[in-house]
């Protein structure tokens, strides 16, 4: 598997380490109903087709991204910074 | 025998070589099975389950059954295909699965009651008795089991891995293989060409036949020449691609050393990973076989083995040969060996319309229907319309139709679709994205299509990225049309073969679909059909039609099992290619590393880090009495130990102090420039991350450390919380843990010892407890801390790493004149449990703030990272296992991490699990065994005893629940 990192290029995933869903961009404000919690924290989609998910490039840049992928296909879509992306504080 | 004048080997260069304890020779260029072949050998193997006799069967990698032990030195590696082991200068080799020899197998017993090992023998055979399993089956099963075997002892031989990238990566150097090559590499494309063989060329090298008025191989030794000149050109031999990954990269294995006498420093094996823009899959096809009685016998190859033999190793395969076929292309086979002056006794053709206008006698409508010869084919019977009759013949060439080899293509999960024009399965459009099938692997099979369907398909490569295909005649060569009619089984009584290496034949088939193991994956695991080395290659067509035929469906209806990676049997040794030993991970020494060994201390791991245990003195019979005066020293004189292990982050930033106040649970933006808070960091479960110091050394400029454990972690969540949460804030950081040797010092004369190497002396009231601020060491800028981790009166000092060995020794040299001297891990475990500081042993992951007596530490002021789960029910209360100090009633009785705890009286069930032990030690100063627990409610319950049961070790110790802090615990000599 190759991801396009914005700032190195192209690179093989080893150099990366997954995380989860893009949900985690999406933390609730103080004093958020416990069920907003639970949401965020546990509560996930298992896709079959795209999904966006959260991958750390530990291995170069220590970007946090955001990768759109395609789960039956494989494909990678799309490769965004997290700090730029929207849904991030 | 060879054949006068044929071949490409060297006849100048005479090798000798060894197979089991005979001395033969051959000639440079042959493999293993052309040089037995040449000396007459056909007997090459057992097969797997009946020990039936078996000579080889093909010319390539995908032989089923001339598998051999190969012997180097201490290295004994089984199933080499005699097909693929080129010949070199001493080269011994033994067959396997056979005793007590070859010739005479014991084991062939097996194939007289071949009528009790029928699909499914095992599974029907040995249910019951049930206590009959472990005693006697098991046992009896796996000493027949097994192709081959290992020698035993440790693989010492070299491998190694590499990474390659090229614009277009061409699989296969046939003829469509060289001409995409030639297409793409001429449009200024990096291209890599990958050839299994020893040799580029495929077929040419085989067959015969001209392209462009030249015959085929001059053409391919022109186009290789033209080919190796090029700067962006990159040609692979013996280098088989093995799998199709994700976005265009392709796994390969390249056999560096495995065909020389001496290789030196080469590997053996070589483990590529190819990142390619586009792949061209130019993998040619395998010939398959029919099924018919007894068709498994020495001197039974595929037709365009034999001809491969003749024309490439100057071997005759035998002394008269017969061709029985269903399709055109057997017939070269017969033209071959007429050429080279070998009998042809007859031509079986299966088809009634087959021509019979040639040099040889042909049958059609035709059908081989037996063979006879124990350890090598003798005659054949053969039957047509005028009946049956017997032709004398020591090598019968098959032909059953020809399978491209689309094997990669089905590695993403690509079905291959049938084609009915050829009787065999092409590849489906678009399978693996950027690979491009094209040939005989995309079943074109005459010399002139595949020419063409190269170009074709690098022109499609070549347009994929951007790049125009050059102008290029194709070639002109051979057009002839494949006209081939199904023939997969000739019916007869006897046992006719399928999968020649795992002994599965057309019975075990119809068996398997009768027995309703109808779906083709069902058939394949209940006879076992396809799983042998070969991976079904010559095999799982033949069986898919038998089952199609079985069960009343087409062959598209019966589908096919999955290929997965990697097309040849691929060596572990291999893949991992330096991850043995020390190559397993990175290993991390402080800059105390030598000063250490030199020390004789034993190093243990610490993540990736490698730190002291305990430095050994004269005199001293174990380790815990080295660790029993570290911790002395400690608590009476002075000890230094490297902590430069610890994580520490630099953080920066206008933001820093409310960056640092989201991360840990309690406040720092209160910490003035010269002091040091303890941290508390939670996961957004709520649970415990990591813990440590965090200094201020000057307005917006902090140090964090984190533990050794926990350094990488945190510096990941760092990051996310910065990135994916508060991207806005002016915060950056770094980690510097590389940077900075640091070093405890730690007991009552801690600050003479610092006194001794600082450029100024410490002013007890500039230096409070938690205090920090940069000083002099002996003329280099370093910083201090006053921080402790024992409990003691305690300092870490820092310098840049390049000063780092210097310091330790001096520190060590002048703790020693003072009494003291290096600790390492074990007493520094001591003094911490003594002091009730916990570790990753008791951050493990499962425990909150509230379990280990820090709720008061998650500020009510601010947000924070986890403070909203951790605040969840079932997160606080009486229910939790709270840390809790543990002393035995007796002190000298040991007890141990992981063992649980349970009320007095309770039996040591599960049900009444009370808790558990994190952390053990013998405590000098206490002079008892301590430990630090998880205990229900623990805080509550000081002072009731607990029944400690430790059911690995076998110990049950009763214990007094205590506070965790064991020793001072005003905390006075710390602060004094």
């Amino acid at each position: 598997m190759r991801i396009h990192c914005p700032l190195c290029g192209q690179r093989d995933r080893r150099e990366f380490t997954y995380y989860g869903a893009d949900d985690f961009l999406r933390r609730p404000g103080e004093g958020a109903a416990p069920e907003a919690w639970d949401n965020y924290l546990h509560l996930r989609d298992n896709p079959a087709g795209v999904t966006r998910d959260l991958w750390y490039h530990d291995m170069g840049c220590s970007s946090w991204l955001v990768v759109e992928r395609n789960t039956v296909t494989h494909a990678v879509l799309s490769v965004r910074l997290a700090a730029e992306a929207e849904g991030a504080a | 025998m060879r054949i006068a004048g044929k071949g490409l080997i060297d006849r100048t260069a005479p090798l000798n070589f060894r197979f089991d304890g005979v001395g033969y020779s051959g000639f440079k260029g042959d493999t293993l099975a052309s040089a037995l072949l040449a000396n007459g050998v056909r007997l090459m193997g057992r097969s797997f389950k009946y020990h039936r006799p078996r000579g080889v069967l093909t010319a390539g990698s995908e032989e089923p059954n001339a598998m051999v032990e190969v012997l180097e030195g201490a290295q004994q590696t089984p199933n080499v295909r005699a097909t693929v082991q080129e010949l070199y200068e001493g080269l011994a080799a033994q067959s396997q699965n056979r005793w007590p020899s070859l010739r005479y197998d014991a084991l062939a017993v097996n194939d007289l009651m071949a009528p009790f090992f029928s699909a499914g023998f095992y599974y029907k055979t040995f249910m019951w008795p049930r206590v009959f399993w472990e005693r006697l089956y098991e046992p009896m099963i796996r000493r027949a089991a097994g192709l081959g075997s290992l020698s035993g002892k440790h693989d010492e031989g070299l491998y190694e891995k590499a990474f390659a990238f090229c614009d277009v990566l061409v699989i296969g150097s046939g003829p469509a293989g060289l001409m995409a090559a030639l297409t793409a590499a001429r449009a200024g494309a990096d291209v890599i060409l990958a050839e299994e063989d020893s040799r580029m060329g495929g077929r040419l090298l085989a067959d015969t036949g001209e392209i462009d008025g030249q015959p085929g191989l001059q053409w391919a030794t022109g186009v290789l020449a033209e080919l190796a000149a090029m700067p962006n050109v990159r040609l692979m031999t013996r280098t088989t691609v093995t799998g199709a990954y994700d976005h265009g990269t392709y796994s390969a294995l390249e056999r560096v050393g495995l065909h020389m006498a001496a290789p030196g420093a080469r590997p053996r094996e070589c483990f590529w990973r190819i990142v390619a823009g586009q792949a061209i899959l130019a993998a040619g096809a395998l010939e398959r076989g029919i099924a018919f009685a007894d068709n498994d016998r020495p001197g039974i190859m595929t037709a365009s083995a034999v001809r491969a033999y003749a024309n490439r190793w100057g071997v005759a395969p035998g002394k008269t040969v017969t061709v029985f076929a269903n399709n055109d292309s057997a017939r070269r086979t017969a033209d071959d060996m007429v050429a080279a002056g070998i009998k042809v006794a007859a031509v079986i053709d299966s088809r009634a319309d087959a021509s019979v206008d040639a040099d040889y006698r042909v049958y059609r409508d035709a059908q081989v229907v037996g063979t006879h010869g124990r350890l090598g084919l003798e005659w054949i019977a053969v039957r047509d319309k005028s009946g049956e009759r017997r032709i004398e013949t020591d090598c019968l060439a098959i032909s059953g139709g020809w399978n491209p080899t689309l094997h990669l293509t089905c590695h993403m999960n690509g079905r291959p679709v049938w084609s009915p024009e050829i009787a065999a399965f092409v590849p489906q459009p678009g399978a693996v994205p950027g690979l491009t099938p094209c040939g005989a692997a995309a079943g074109v099979f005459s010399t002139a299509g595949c020419l063409q369907d190269g170009q074709r398909a690098a022109a499609t490569a070549l347009q994929a990225l951007g790049r125009t295909a050059p102008d290029l005649a194709a070639p002109k060569a051979e057009d002839g049309a494949y006209a081939i009619s199904p023939l997969w089984v000739v019916d007869g009584v006897k046992r006719a073969w399928l999968d020649f290496s795992n002994d599965v034949t057309v019975k075990d088939v119809r068996l398997a679909a009768q027995e309703n193991f109808a779906s083709v994956e069902h058939m394949k695991r209940y006879t076992t059909q396809g799983m042998a080395p070969d991976q079904g290659k010559n095999s799982n067509v033949g069986a898919l039609a038998v089952l199609a035929d079985a069960t009343g469906r087409g062959i598209p209806e019966t589908g096919t099992t999955t290929f997965r990676p990697p097309y040849v049997p691929t060596s572990i040794a291999a893949i991992g290619a330096g991850g043995r030993a020390e190559g397993f991970a990175p290993q991390r020494f402080t800059t105390s590393h030598d000063a250490s060994i030199a020390r004789g201390a034993p190093m243990i791991e610490a993540g990736l880090w490698y730190r002291p245990s305990y430095f050994p003195r004269p005199g001293e019979a174990n380790w815990r009495e080295s660790c029993d005066r570290e911790v002395r020293y400690v608590r009476e004189r002075v000890g230094v130990c490297d902590v430069s292990t610890l994580g520490k982050i630099d953080v920066q930033g206008k933001d820093a102090a409310a960056f640092l106040d989201f991360v840990y649970t309690n406040t720092f933006s209160t910490l003035k420039p010269g002091r040091v808070r303890y941290g508390l960091m939670l996961r957004e479960d709520g649970l415990v991350m990591d813990d440590g110091t965090t200094a201020c050394l000057a307005e917006n400029h902090y140090l964090m450390t984190t533990t050794t454990a926990a350094a990488g972690l945190v510096m990941r969540h760092l990051d996310f919380v910065h990135q994916a949460l508060r991207p806005h804030w002016d915060v950056r950081f770094i980690s510097v843990t590389e940077q900075w040797a640091q070093f405890a010092v730690a007991g009552p004369r801690a600050r003479d010892l610092l006194n001794s190497v600082l450029d100024e002396r410490l002013k007890p009231e500039d230096w409070p407890f938690m205090a920090c601020g940069p000083v002099s060491v002996s003329g280099v800028a370093g910083r201090l801390f006053r921080i402790s981790f024992s409990g003691e009166h305690a300092y870490e000092v820092a310098v840049p790493a390049r000063y780092g060995a210097a310091l330790f020794r001096d520190l060590v040299s002048r703790a020693e004149t003072m009494g003291g001297g290096a600790y390492g891990m074990e007493a520094l475990n001591v003094l911490r449990i003594e002091k009730g500081l916990i570790t990753h042993a008791e951050i493990h992951g499962r425990t909150t703030a509230f379990d280990i007596g820090a709720e008061k530490m998650v500020s009510a002021k601010k947000d924070c990272i986890g403070k909203a789960a951790a605040a969840r029910p079932g997160m606080v209360g009486p229910e939790r296992e709270q840390l809790v100090g543990l002393r035995p009633i007796d002190p000298d009785r040991p007890i141990g991490a992981g063992a649980h705890l349970f009320r007095k009286t309770d039996p040591a069930k599960r049900e009444h699990d009370q808790g558990y032990v994190t952390s053990v030690c013998w405590s000098p100063m206490v002079d008892s065994y301590l430990g630090l627990a998880f205990l229900k409610d623990g805080r509550a319950r000081h002072g009731e005893m607990v029944r400690l049961v430790d059911h690995l070790r076998k110990a049950e110790v009763m214990c007094e629940v205590v506070d965790p802090v064991f020793f001072d615990p005003e905390g006075g000599r710390a602060r004094g």
